[in-house]
């Protein structure tokens, strides 16, 4: 019986675009099967006619929705808080959240809404989204842009245009995050450093002046993560794109790349580094106060601040030509499994409209609210502030499917390999950009039909 | 298989025959079940996660597996073909990962045979504090694998590594780059595993040595065999059965390695110690290309047999 009328919903529901219709009968099936109650099931012949009007309400019959993100650091007391007000503003919406590492939610996301047992709403990184639309894991969400009136004069267009795949949006903003420098300010107080460096000229100088006052290592070089996040940023400040934006080639081993490796790995020959920073270890020395300065995300803040070190942070210096940096963002996604519930699937609306519009309490979780009309009331005082006004400076990945697969294959390889002395510059990025390129074609192939 | 039972010490003879009757009218037609009903748990998970994957991932390996993706085209024997064509972008790839698995297979399975062995045979004497030793040398085996690799990972590391930091301080040379740089990373990730898994070699060797009767060497003792001879003509013998199985369980083991340089090199310095099963999992999980996955496990699954094989000949009884 439940089976005839999710499918009959499925059908007649004409507002929801094109990716929930090419669900299967299987897919409905599993679905009722696992993560609906009787409950729902029989106060769902009630829901409401004409899903397309959207209210920023929902009346219907109590529903749950599994609410999926990957915020385990300093930034997930700030996403329950957030949680927890949505409950109690909603009686009769119940949402049920489950924090998974990053580095496996990617993994698992696909799997369990392939499986019916997956999130109906979650976050995820911009430069995911186009992976998961495209596998069909995510669906289109501009009736919810739309209906929430949010548009893109309430974003930086970066921000904003990064969220759609393929003419469909598939993210709603929540925040954005970048790389940045940070600096240890006894360490620039001895040095007699006043000013955070804002460009090459006065990056160098200050990196002398700290060896001059007895700091010896001063900037180091991290060989793993985020060294790709400083080759992206920059890479992108010299002019070089890293991918073609339709997703045809790789372009990072081009001269600007080259020679934004070559500085890189010149830190390290002209002493300012040691060699082989292995992972994190970068970082542990900054809090440490061994190292003066680092780059690293602005997520590190809520870490630094419980740490006491004294410290301050400064958009990354223009190195090349223009002041640029990687930054990411984390986006709202409904999964293709709750559209199978009217009621879910309005309830889910209701949740990222509220969620969006709550974006100014993020903040406090080191993050740069992605609506404009939050955002500068929102930092201000925050350590981030210096980053949030910048927001025009920021780059992020293209929307290509696939793409966080091939960089981990390559290009982070081809840094890690260059900083570490293992290879030249040059011949680990342009090995590293052929086979990239064969990925990508790779995969236009399988995502292209 | 039960019908019949062994006459107990006690039992009468016409006990016996009761139960040779009763056996005859009820147990025997239930005995056919009884087996099955004993093998029935085993059976299922046997056939759940181990017949069922076996032949499910080798229909997965003829296709192009995305189980994200509505289209899975069969393919036959392409995602094969690509692993022996040196043309193909994954050919490289997979064999370097091989390689990385070979070389940590032959250099950590001699030090796994030998140095527990070794240690069972100092802990096999009386000493004081001998119970404390034993307890000492298996701790480390009770870690799990995510302990040992993030605890290693910033003992060993090159700028603020603990290892360093004391040959340092002892005037050994304090730079060697543990996890970024070969050799050394093999000498890292091989050091680390032995410690971490000497532990239960060593309790195998020391359950196989307190089986041997002490008659035996009483025997040699008698003829006059010194030390090694002992060991050479009673030890040796009395563990050959084991050291089969120790060889065995250690070579798979290390064949199997994953998490060590997934959380202490991840992989690095660049690919260096990607092992197969690390290519394997970044290959089907992340990459989602279940076929060309499946089709590496069966090529490594092939090389792992024939192993085995090799093994168990090395290791058979000798008839002279």
């Amino acid at each position: 019986m439940m089976r005839t009328t999710a499918r009959q919903r499925v059908r007649t529901r004409r507002t929801l675009a094109t990716g929930a219709v090419t669900l299967t009968a299987a897919l409905a099936l599993a679905a009722c099967g696992g993560g609906t109650t009787p409950e729902e099931v029989a106060g769902g012949g009630g829901a409401p006619e004409g899903a397309g009007e959207f209210t920023g309400e929902y009346d219907g019959p109590d529903v749950e929705l599994s609410y999926w993100n990957g915020f385990t650091g300093g930034d997930g007391p700030f996403m329950q808080d957030l949680v927890d007000q949505f409950n109690e503003e909603h009686p009769n919406i119940t949402v049920v959240p489950n924090t998974i590492q990053w580095a496996d939610f990617y993994q698992r996301v696909p799997a369990a809404v392939n499986a019916g047992e997956g999130p109906d709403v979650g976050v995820m990184h911009l430069d995911q989204l186009a992976t998961n639309a495209a596998r069909s894991v995510i669906v289109p969400l501009d009736d919810v842009a739309e209906a929430l009136e949010i548009s893109e004069d309430d974003f930086s267009e970066e921000v904003w245009n990064a969220g759609i795949y393929d003419d469909q949006r598939y993210g709603i903003p929540l925040d954005v995050h970048s790389l940045a420098m940070f600096y240890n300010t006894e360490h620039f107080e001895a040095a007699g450093i006043t000013e955070p460096p804002t460009d090459s000229e006065s990056f160098m100088a200050a990196l002398d002046a700290l060896q001059a006052a007895g700091y010896q290592q001063p900037f180091w070089m991290p060989a793993r993560w985020p060294g790709h996040l400083m080759f992206l940023s920059l890479l992108w400040q010299n002019g070089g794109e890293p991918y073609a934006e339709d997703g045809s080639e790789a372009t990072f081993g081009s001269a600007e790349g080259v020679e934004a490796l070559e500085w890189m790995r010149g830190i390290v020959d002209a002493g300012y580094s040691p060699s082989d920073v292995a992972q994190d270890s970068q970082y542990v020395a900054f809090k440490n106060g061994e190292t003066s300065i680092t780059w690293d995300g602005i997520w590190q803040i809520n870490d630094l601040e419980a740490s006491g070190l004294p410290y301050a942070l400064a958009p990354i210096p223009a190195i090349f030509d223009e002041q640029l940096m990687w930054a990411n963002s984390h986006q709202f996604f409904m999964t293709k499994q709750a559209t199978q519930d009217e009621n879910k699937y309005e309830a889910a609306r209701v949740f990222i409209a509220w969620m969006s519009e709550q974006s100014a309490d993020w903040a406090g979780a080191a993050m740069i609210p992605a609506r404009e009309s939050i955002r500068e009331d929102a930092v201000a005082g925050m350590p981030q502030e210096p980053i949030a006004n910048l927001l025009d400076n920021v780059r992020f990945l293209p929307p290509v499917p696939g793409i966080g697969t091939v960089q981990t294959e390559t290009l982070e390889q081809a840094v890690a390999n260059a900083i570490l002395g293992q290879e030249e510059p040059q011949a680990a990025l342009e090995s590293a950009e052929e086979r990239a390129t064969e990925l990508m074609e790779e995969n236009l192939e399988s995502f292209g039909g | 298989m039960s019908q019949t039972r062994v006459a107990a010490p006690g039992d009468t003879v016409d006990a016996v025959r009761r139960d040779q009757r009763a056996s005859r009218r009820g147990v025997a037609k239930h005995g056919k079940v009884t087996p099955w009903l004993f093998l029935l748990p085993y059976l299922v998970l046997f056939i759940g996660f181990v017949l069922l994957p076996i032949v499910l991932g080798l229909w997965i390996s003829l296709h192009r597996w995305d189980y994200t993706l509505p289209g899975k085209p069969f393919v036959g024997l392409e995602n094969y073909q690509d692993l022996f064509d040196s043309g193909s972008g994954i050919y490289s790839i997979f064999w370097n990962s091989m390689k990385a698995t070979g070389i940590f297979t032959v250099a950590s399975v001699p030090l796994l045979l030998v140095l527990p062995l070794l240690v069972a045979l100092v802990m096999n004497r009386k000493f004081p504090g001998r119970n404390l030793f034993r307890a000492v040398y298996f701790a480390p085996y009770v870690l799990g694998v995510a302990v040992v690799g993030v605890l290693w990972r910033y003992l060993l590391d090159a700028n603020i590594g603990l290892v360093n930091h004391y040959l340092g301080a002892l005037g050994l040379p304090g730079d060697t780059a543990w996890l970024t740089s070969t050799p050394a990373v093999w000498v890292a990730l091989v050091g680390v595993t032995v410690w971490w898994t000497m532990g239960y070699n060593s309790v195998i060797y020391l359950a196989a040595l307190q089986d041997i009767p002490k008659e035996l060497y009483e025997a040699a003792r008698v003829d006059g065999a010194s030390r090694w001879q002992q060991f050479v003509n009673v030890t040796f013998p009395g563990l050959r059965p084991v050291l089969a199985f120790i060889t065995m369980i250690t070579i798979i083991a290390s064949a199997n390695m994953f998490g060590q340089s997934y959380l202490m090199t991840q992989g690095g310095p660049g690919r260096e110690t990607r092992t197969a099963i690390y290519q394997i999992a970044e290959t089907g999980l992340r990459n989602f290309s279940m076929g060309d996955a499946a089709a590496m496990s069966y090529v490594l699954t092939a090389f792992l047999m024939v192993l085995s094989v090799l093994v168990f000949w090395l290791f058979r009884e000798r008839r002279s």
